[in-house]
């Protein structure tokens, strides 16, 4: 029988080592796998490489996980904002290296990572600061920029449900990276709202299929659900 | 000497270029004033490219969903009609020409049509790209929406792009509080003056030389 379900975020995280790379999901705060990101900063690893669309908001998440010194090196597309202190501080003192990518190109260099593309190439970003010094091949009169796959040891992204096949389905915009990330990495780890019973999740609806995923951990409902229901809330999601 | 037009008009006159069935993408910043004037009845199809087809405007307040954010990390609504998916397929979109129109802000457009809109260069400066490279050659039109002038009193329209680029001849049509500005193979040619803005006016603050197409008359400003 297959289970995939671990009992705890710290279990889900316990074998990452130094020097890893770890792709976490989510645009903004919505679909950061916050609880995973905590857990991997009581776990210790440090030296890390995160790729992510962001660096960070606020103090907490993935901001913590830099302001603990635990990153080497972001690899994403928009790491200021308007509560990205965190990083930008770092990156003033030279603390921290940044890969900036282009959003699609980052996007694609983790989905051909996923699927077994050697690279590819791409007219975003051709005749940029972002283009320079990557191979040029002018295709059907339009000039692209090659960009290579980004593979990591670890994934972590957020989803709604899981079952133990690792099944999952997620919520509105805070899919965004989940899926692509989860085929790009040896390990992926889920964290999910709920673990259901498996045949419970439609076929037709399940987005990413379980084998993607290595590692379900559920972690609660969201505070803004009670019983899969919205409830709405005050506060801006920022 | 003229004045030219408000944010507001401005966003109205763009929301006037869309026409129904468009899947359109509105940039962080002033673009996103156009989805204010896009006729309720219409069936314009707003893309935003975290993930969303069919975005709505803002929630009301205690109606915020976390997991329900524009571009800008804003929280939005879902239309009738809306559909979710991942950031590849959201890209591939953009990149594959399937998205119509997308509307920008600039900090500079060349007379060619390169657009700088992502970075100033300034030293010490984080820098952030997000979209707007993908954006700027994935649409099939790319409108700009901007002041002509800087706070500084500076032309963005220039012969050419000083900040950092964002895409390379990917403009199509400059809208700004003076006037409407076709990027064509001749350069910049005048399409639509506003506020009593004359050409030799444009010139004189774009240090550009500029055409103007025969139908261009002064719009009506009501």
């Amino acid at each position: 029988m297959i289970s995939k379900v671990v009992d705890s975020v710290g279990a889900a995280v316990s074998d990452i080592s130094d020097g890893a790379t770890i792709m976490i999901s989510g645009f903004g705060r919505a679909g950061q796998p916050v609880e995973l990101i905590d857990a991997l900063l009581g776990q210790g690893a440090t030296d890390l490489v995160v790729v992510s669309n962001n660096a960070g908001n606020g103090d907490h998440g993935l901001a913590a996980l830099l302001a603990a010194g635990r990153v080497r090196k972001v690899i994403c597309s928009f790491p200021r904002q308007s509560d990205s202190w965190v990083f930008d501080e770092l990156y003033r003192a030279g603390k921290i290296e940044l890969e900036l990518v282009p959003q699609g190109n980052l996007a694609e260099r983790i989905r051909a990572a996923g699927a077994g593309i050697g690279g590819f190439f791409t007219p975003t970003g051709y005749g940029t600061e972002l283009g320079r010094g990557k191979e040029i091949r002018e295709i059907d009169g339009r000039f692209h920029v090659f960009e290579s796959p980004i593979f990591a040891d670890f994934a972590f992204v957020s989803a709604l449900k899981a079952d133990r096949w690792g099944n999952l389905v997620y919520r509105k915009t805070s899919r965004n990276f989940g899926p692509v990330m989860a085929t790009a990495a040896a390990v992926t780890v889920a964290q999910v709202d709920e673990v259901v019973e498996l045949g419970t999740l439609d076929p037709e609806v399940v987005i990413t299929p379980g084998i993607f995923v290595q590692r379900v951990v559920a972690v609660g409902e969201r505070e803004w659900l009670a019983g899969g229901k919205f409830i709405g809330r005050r506060d801006l999601a920022q | 000497m003229s004045s030219g037009i408000g944010r507001s008009q401005l966003a109205a006159r763009i929301a006037r270029d869309i026409p129904e069935g468009a899947y359109v993408n509105l940039g962080i910043g002033a673009p996103t004033l156009v989805s204010n004037f896009l006729p309720a009845d219409s069936e314009i199809i707003l893309h935003t490219e975290n993930g969303m087809l069919g975005m709505g405007p803002e929630p009301e307040p205690g109606q915020v969903d976390p997991d329900l954010l524009n571009a800008g990390k804003v929280p939005v609504t879902e239309l009738t009609g809306a559909s979710y998916f991942h950031h590849a397929d959201s890209f591939g979109m953009m990149r594959g020409g399937h998205l119509d129109i997308c509307v920008l802000g600039a900090f500079q457009v060349s007379e060619t049509g390169d657009l700088a809109n992502w970075s100033t260069g300034a030293p010490n400066s984080i820098p952030a790209v997000g979209g707007a490279m993908d954006l700027a050659i994935g649409a099939k039109q790319v409108f700009v929406m901007t002041d002509l002038l800087t706070r500084e009193g500076e032309s963005k329209l220039v012969s050419k792009c000083t900040y950092p680029l964002t895409g390379l001849a990917c403009v199509d049509r400059v809208y700004t509080d003076r006037a409407i500005f076709e990027v064509t193979p001749a350069g910049l040619c005048v399409s639509e003056l506003f506020g009593g803005t004359t050409l030799e006016e444009l010139e004189k603050l774009t240090g550009l030389a500029l055409s103007i197409a025969s139908a261009a008359t002064p719009a009506n400003e009501s």
